[in-house]
């Protein structure tokens, strides 16, 4: 069989909404544009665990704190399940790392963002979880099987990262003025970036039509972000947060929300590496990494060490 | 061993979900030996209590077949349906069978 000819075979099969395994044929452009997601994607959830860990050992109730515990290890774990997802497509997972650490791979830019107080943990768990969750169970259908099955897991796990979130900001409307103020303030931080996770508007998105065609993606940038968008409105309105943009209003017709104009040039100039945290993240990646080479060279001393007595 | 230093050996990971239950693959995880394997499987795979007992194998270890052999490698029960109960045709009536 020739190259068109198993394209041909590749795109009948996606079209028939099979999935792609990791020993098929598969176009290079596929492999490489998954890859590139799949890593993005294992690198994103790394990196959102330091804004919520800068809460873990100040968080207001011990009930508070075992959640927040919980949460943190479920987004290293989904690290996990991406990295062997993208491992499949024939790159380790030291490479992907490396990678990361020299500024190669990117990251969700939402996470260059601070957290500067409790209600932050309470925005993150509410709109960029919730937000990733619309976007995960996208990917959950998507083509290649191995990320479709982490995307499945993940959702699982997401339920929970959301409605701590939303809980801890319910609760503080429910407080002082204050705490009133400071959950506001969350939402006003956290509404546009949690947007922007979305991506680039349909037309300004060169990537989508062939990510599409090959179902690495099944919906639009724009169609996920009116889904979360639609949901989340009501949510804030319900326990008395003001969504923090002038030009909101509610489309009868066709039953959306719509918002005014994103700020792309803030979104640009944080992807570009000058947000807030972005120095900060990459830092201290690095240095745990390698705080941590004398764990994995004593693990494997003794692995070793074990084989050699059983072979005697 | 690829990349010893940095990332460890992978292995593939197997859940029974309750006694009784098959096997079922979970994902994958990186591990210097096999208890290290275990260890990282339960903090990885089974956080929501997915399941009682694991196996883990060396990853390297497991042999696959491929989409594209698909057909052939596994026409010879294509058409032998007689494998299967409702290809006998019983005498009307018949009960309990
Ligand atoms: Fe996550
Ligand atoms: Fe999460």
């Amino acid at each position: 069989m020739n190259e068109d000819q198993r394209l041909i075979q590749f795109e009948a099969r996606i079209n028939a909404g099979e999935k792609i395994e990791p020993k098929d044929w598969m176009p290079e452009a596929y492999r490489k544009t998954l890859l590139r997601q799949i890593s993005q994607h294992a690198h994103s959830e790394v990196i959102g665990m330091q804004p919520e860990a800068n809460w873990a050992l100040r968080a207001p109730t011990l009930r508070a704190k075992k959640i927040l515990l919980a949460k943190i290890q479920d987004e290293g774990g989904h690290g996990l399940y991406l990295y062997s997802a993208a491992e499949t497509l024939g790159v380790d997972r030291a490479e992907m790392i490396e990678q990361l650490q020299q500024g190669k791979a990117k990251y969700s830019s939402i996470f260059n963002y601070p957290t500067l107080n409790w209600a932050d943990m309470g925005a993150i768990g509410w709109l960029v979880d919730g937000a990733a969750i619309v976007n995960q169970t996208m990917l959950a259908k998507c083509s290649y099987g191995p990320y479709a099955r982490a995307m499945l897991r993940i959702c699982k796990e997401e339920g929970f990262h959301q409605r701590q979130g939303y809980e801890i900001m319910a609760k503080m409307m429910a407080g002082n003025d204050a705490q009133k103020a400071m959950a506001q303030d969350a939402m006003n931080c956290w509404w546009w970036p949690s947007l922007m996770m979305f991506g680039p508007h349909d037309a300004d998105s060169p990537h989508t039509k062939e990510s599409m065609q090959w179902k690495i993606k099944v919906e639009s940038n724009d169609k996920l972000r009116q889904r979360f968008i639609n949901r989340t409105v009501e949510q804030a309105y319900h326990i008395g947060l003001t969504v923090p943009d002038p030009k909101l209003k509610y489309n009868k017709e066709t039953m959306n929300w719509e918002i005014g104009p994103i700020n792309w040039d803030e979104f640009w100039n944080v992807v570009k590496g000058n947000g807030p945290c972005n120095h900060k993240r990459m830092a201290h990646h690095i240095k745990y990494h390698n705080k941590g080479q004398w764990v994995r060279d004593a693990a494997i001393a003794f692995a070793q060490n074990e084989t050699f007595v059983t072979a005697l | 061993m690829e990349n010893a230093n940095t990332q460890f050996q992978q292995w593939e990971v197997f859940i029974q979900a309750k006694n009784g239950s098959p096997f079922e693959h979970a994902g994958s995880i990186h591990a210097a030996d096999k208890k290290m394997a275990l260890q990282n499987a339960r903090d990885i795979y089974t956080r929501r209590c997915e399941g009682r007992s694991l196996w883990v194998v060396p990853t390297n270890a497991i042999a696959a077949t491929v989409a594209e052999e698909e057909a052939e490698f596994f026409d010879p029960a294509d058409d032998k349906i007689y494998r299967t109960p409702n290809f006998y045709k019983m005498p009307k009536g018949t009960t309990n069978l």
